[in-house]
């Protein structure tokens, strides 16, 4: 009898553990999958997975982060996407997040998903997702000051307003050069996001 | 024992190899395959999105009794209990759309809406910008469909309708005093900026149940919420000045404000010479206060208070005579009140009440003088010329509430219900005579947002009105309905009922009246995405029971409602921010066939004040480069008809009439934004100009008769061109880029 329950705790803990790896797989398995992503569907695909580990875990914002991302991801590169639509998605998965843990990492995300929705408009948009874009990004600095990924997207949004408006090249710079030297020292952990590096010092080059 | 253990690696095993296959395919409501749904088996990895063929299929290790849930952006979510055994599963599910604001119809029929939020027209930077307008709201209206281009009266001409059928609300309570107190063939500029207000929304007819008391047209006014930031605020030009200050509570829950203002035109009117002679100068004197508190449960207390005081004389040569002249003097006092709540309920109601206070007096002098201007009296032999030495002092009061209840039934559908109290005192002394009037008005009302679909909502609503004064009631019906007809696009159409009071000056000589009243039917056409707007609007309006006058003799009429009338036409509206890079312009068209017979006509004519064709055309374009903004405002309408009705044996006829001459103006503004591109300015500077009728035609509103009718005098602006130059500057507290420079 005895046996019997040796062998049951086991194989519980076999199955505990199994638990584990089978979220670090599945991660993995669709970490690989967005990377090699092309089209908007498969980016949706991508999204849809990791909203169903999301869901099925219950405890981890990482797959919502990502499934948001997959998202944003749309927003920005699908001309005929219905970007409204993408940011309310975005946003309702960060919700979900957030309610998990608060943290940079999605404060970035906000500030994509504002972004995109304030391209369908921008001149009469940008005194409210603007306003909500650049929001996100001081929450996130006052959380994480050497978070990497926030000032590569002040960059950007400094980088895309017209010169005359505040904008332009040579204010995006210093930015871009402080994202770059922030990548050169930071160390993401495993499944955790690791993305802008090459695109800020590809920005930082095109403000030469 | 042995056997046990193998027996659960077995169970195990037969577990992870046993795998279901679940397929089918995801349909809309309309049949069609809906792409990009997520089917989940809920607490499990397990599921797929649906391919643009509306099919999906994936493989689950899963077992048992489970749920499988699919999810699509806009439609409800479907949750469907599955056996996981190893047998295939085959899943052909319709989603249900959901009702989403974003998505859905609006009911657009006969309204202009303006402000940042969806269906907006213009914006309140657009009534600044609009050249003509000087940030008047009413004269950047006029740029619409369906208004006219009438220069001697102040107001809002709506589609055949009077300047006095347009009424203007703030924050749902009418305003009594909305423009400056007439002053005869000058048109007056409201009295508030259109900085004040976030959202506008203009109905040119077949408005909705919770507005009544104008035959016409609503002008529906939503004032600020709590500021974003702190700032003072200094205007300066030859023609006035200001200073003004908006502080922000640290958690941005609330704030107040003052400003005071002063007008005096005198130094202009030295440089731009003007027909009528200013023996004084107009000058006007404006404070105001307000206060705006967040609630906790995301309502809002508004408060806004203006205080105003002008005076103003002018002198005409008389119209009856060779040398006499005719001297007209104003002093007003304006004090108004507002003080709006609005708060979200339990259970998806919410709240909306209103309580506003004003009282305007106007203390108006008109004299006959010499020729070196001492005042001239007249016995009864020339009664037309003793009628004209007057003084008329004229207090206006209104108290009013008004208490909204909406309830939110599932989707969009929306039930709305409230009622409306007015106390309206007045009381006149003409010479000595002393009139008084006071009024009870109560309304009820009830108003239903009906959504079948997306695709398909209708408004439906009912308001019964009381007057106390003339002691009659009636009860208006509301309807419209609204189809979309494709992505952006939708047809609307609206019928109603309207009814108005009398006006006061009718009501002074008798209260044997009854409410006017006008029916709307409007089929309205709408395309519109961020950057274009396409609005094609057709109607048919018809007048009962317009007041007439029954002349007593030359200074004394009463009245009866024996009036009657009809408009109709159709409208166009053009709106483009893209098709030329940084130019962003709007056209409008309005055709009007409209006839009446009112006040004295002896038949049934068409206005003096209504043009059959009109068109404006408003350009702006920005630089940013020189960070100047140019704007030009071309406007053109056909004449207008003028009457001469003369007073014989008790009766009045037609003894002349003719046609103006066409309208047309072009206005030109500028503004330089200096402050542009500076990240971290702490003032904010606009520097504006602007001219009027730049190519100085001739302007002609109508004319005006001598007592004889042997003489007739064209009613001209007071300048052919008008100019303005004026200096805006800011000093805001803004810490936006504070935070992110002291990161840097």
């Amino acid at each position: 009898m005895k046996k019997v329950l040796v062998a049951f705790s086991i194989l519980l803990s076999f199955a505990a553990s199994a638990q584990t790896d089978k979220f670090a797989a599945a991660m993995q398995k669709n970490l690989d999958a967005l990377e090699a992503a092309k089209t908007p569907a498969d980016l949706q695909g991508v999204s849809a997975s990791f909203e169903r580990i999301a869901e099925a875990e219950k405890t981890q914002w990482l797959p919502y982060y990502y499934a948001a991302l997959a998202q944003e991801r749309i927003g920005f590169s699908d001309k005929d996407a219905d970007k409204d639509k993408i940011g309310d998605k975005a946003n309702q998965l960060l919700d979900k997040a957030e309610a998990i843990e608060k943290n940079a990492e999605l404060y970035c995300l906000r500030n994509m998903a504002a972004t995109i929705q304030m391209l369908v408009d921008p001149q009469s948009r940008w005194q409210t997702y603007g306003q909500q874009a650049q929001a996100a990004l001081q929450s996130g600095m006052q959380l994480e000051p050497n978070n990497p990924r926030l000032y590569y997207l002040q960059g950007m949004s400094v980088f895309g307003t017209p010169e005359a408006f505040g904008g332009g090249k040579e204010k995006a710079k210093p930015i871009f050069q402080k994202a770059v030297d922030l990548y050169a020292s930071f160390t993401p952990k495993p499944m955790y996001p690791n993305w802008g590096s090459k695109e800020a010092a590809d920005m930082l080059a095109k403000c030469e | 024992m042995r056997s046990l253990l193998f027996f659960c690696c077995f169970i195990l095993s037969a577990a992870v190899h046993a795998q279901t296959v679940v397929s089918g395919v995801i349909r809309d409501h309309r049949n069609k395959p809906l792409p990009g749904a997520s089917i989940t088996l809920k607490d499990t990895y397990d599921g797929a999105v649906s391919d643009s063929t509306g099919a999906f299929h994936f493989t689950t290790t899963e077992k048992g009794n489970l749920v499988c849930s699919i999810t699509c952006m806009g439609f409800k979510t479907i949750e469907q209990p599955v056996s996981l055994t190893g047998t295939a599963i085959t899943l052909n599910i319709s989603l249900k759309e959901q009702l989403d604001e974003l998505r859905a119809v609006t009911v657009t029929a006969g309204a202009f809406s303006t402000g940042a939020r969806k269906g907006a027209v213009m914006s309140s930077l657009d009534v600044a910008t609009t050249a003509g307008s000087n940030a008047d709201i009413t004269a950047a209206l006029k740029t619409l469909p369906g208004t006219q281009q009438v220069g001697e009266q102040e107001g809002l001409f709506v589609r055949g309708g009077a300047g006095y059928e347009t009424k203007q609300f703030i924050d749902g309570t009418m305003v009594n005093n909305f423009y400056n107190t007439s002053v005869p063939d000058i048109a007056q500029r409201g009295r508030f900026s259109p900085f004040l207000f976030k959202g506008t929304v203009f109905s040119t007819g077949g408005y909705s149940a919770l507005y009544g008391q104008a035959l016409s047209s609503v002008l529906l006014l939503e004032s600020i919420d709590v500021p974003e930031k702190s700032e003072i605020d200094l205007s300066v030009s030859p023609l006035f000045w200001g200073v003004s200050t908006q502080q922000v509570a640290k958690d941005k829950k609330s704030s107040w404000g003052i400003n005071y203002s002063y007008v005096n035109v005198g130094l202009y009117f030295k440089l731009v010479k003007q027909t009528p002679d200013y023996y004084s100068m107009p000058r006007y004197h404006n404070v105001e206060g307000n206060f705006r508190i967040k609630t906790k449960r995301g309502g809002i207390i508004k408060y806004y208070t203006t205080f105003g005081y002008n005076e103003l004389g002018l002198r005409r040569p008389d119209i009856d005579s060779l040398y006499l002249k005719n001297a007209f003097g104003l002093t007003n006092h304006n004090w108004y009140n507002n003080l709006s709540y609005k708060e979200y309920l339990n259970n998806g109601w919410k709240l909306n009440m209103g309580v506003g206070y004003s009282t305007n007096r106007d203390d108006i002098s008109q004299q006959i003088q010499d020729a070196s201007n001492q005042p001239k009296q007249f016995d009864n032999s020339a009664f037309w010329m003793q009628y004209k030495n007057f003084r008329f002092v004229n207090r206006q009061d209104l108290t009013q509430t008004k208490i909204v209840l909406e309830k939110k039934l599932g989707g969009l559908s929306a039930l709305r219900f409230g009622t409306d109290y007015w106390y309206s005192y007045n009381n006149g002394y003409y010479n000595d005579t002393l009139r008084k009037l006071d009024d009870h008005y109560n309304a009820l009302y009830a108003e239903s947002d009906i959504f079948l679909t997306n695709d398909l909502a209708a408004t439906v609503g009912a308001r019964y009105e009381h007057s106390s004064i003339i002691g009659k009631s009636d009860i208006a019906p509301r309807a419209s309905l609204a189809y979309k007809t494709g992505k952006n696009a939708q047809v609307s159409v609206a019928y109603g009922e309207f009814y108005q009071k009398p006006e006061n000056m009718q009501l002074y000589y008798t209260r044997q009246l009854g409410f006017t009243r006008a029916a709307h039917y409007i089929v309205n056409y709408l395309k519109m995405n961020n950057s274009r707007t396409l609005r094609v609007e057709a109607y048919y309006k018809k007048y009962h029971d317009l007041v007439k006058a029954v002349p007593v003799n030359y200074y004394y009429s009463t009245y009866d409602n024996s009036g009657t009338g009809y408009a109709r036409g159709f409208e166009l509206f053009w709106r483009d921010k893209k098709s030329v890079k940084n130019l962003d312009y709007w056209i409008s068209y309005s055709y009007v066939d409209t006839k009446r017979n009112y006040l004295n006509y002896t038949t049934e004519l068409q206005p003096n004040y209504a043009a059959t064709h009109t068109a404006s055309v408003v350009l702006k374009r920005f630089f940013t480069s020189i960070k100047c903004g140019f704007n030009f405002t071309y406007t053109y309408a056909t004449g207008r008809p003028y009457y001469n009705f003369m007073l014989n044996n008790g009766k009045y006829n037609l003894a002349d009439q003719g046609k103006t001459k066409d309208y047309n103006t072009l206005n030109f503004s500028m503004e330089y934004v200096p402050s542009i591109g500076k990240a971290n300015a702490k003032s904010n500077i606009v520097l504006f100009a602007s001219a009027n009728n730049i190519l100085g035609n001739k302007l002609i509103y109508g004319y005006n008769y001598s007592y004889s009718g042997l003489i007739k005098q064209p009613i001209t602006p007071p300048a052919n061109r008008g100019y303005f130059i004026g200096c805006f500057i800011s000093w805001g507290v803004d810490r936006t880029d504070d935070v992110i420079n002291n990161n840097l």
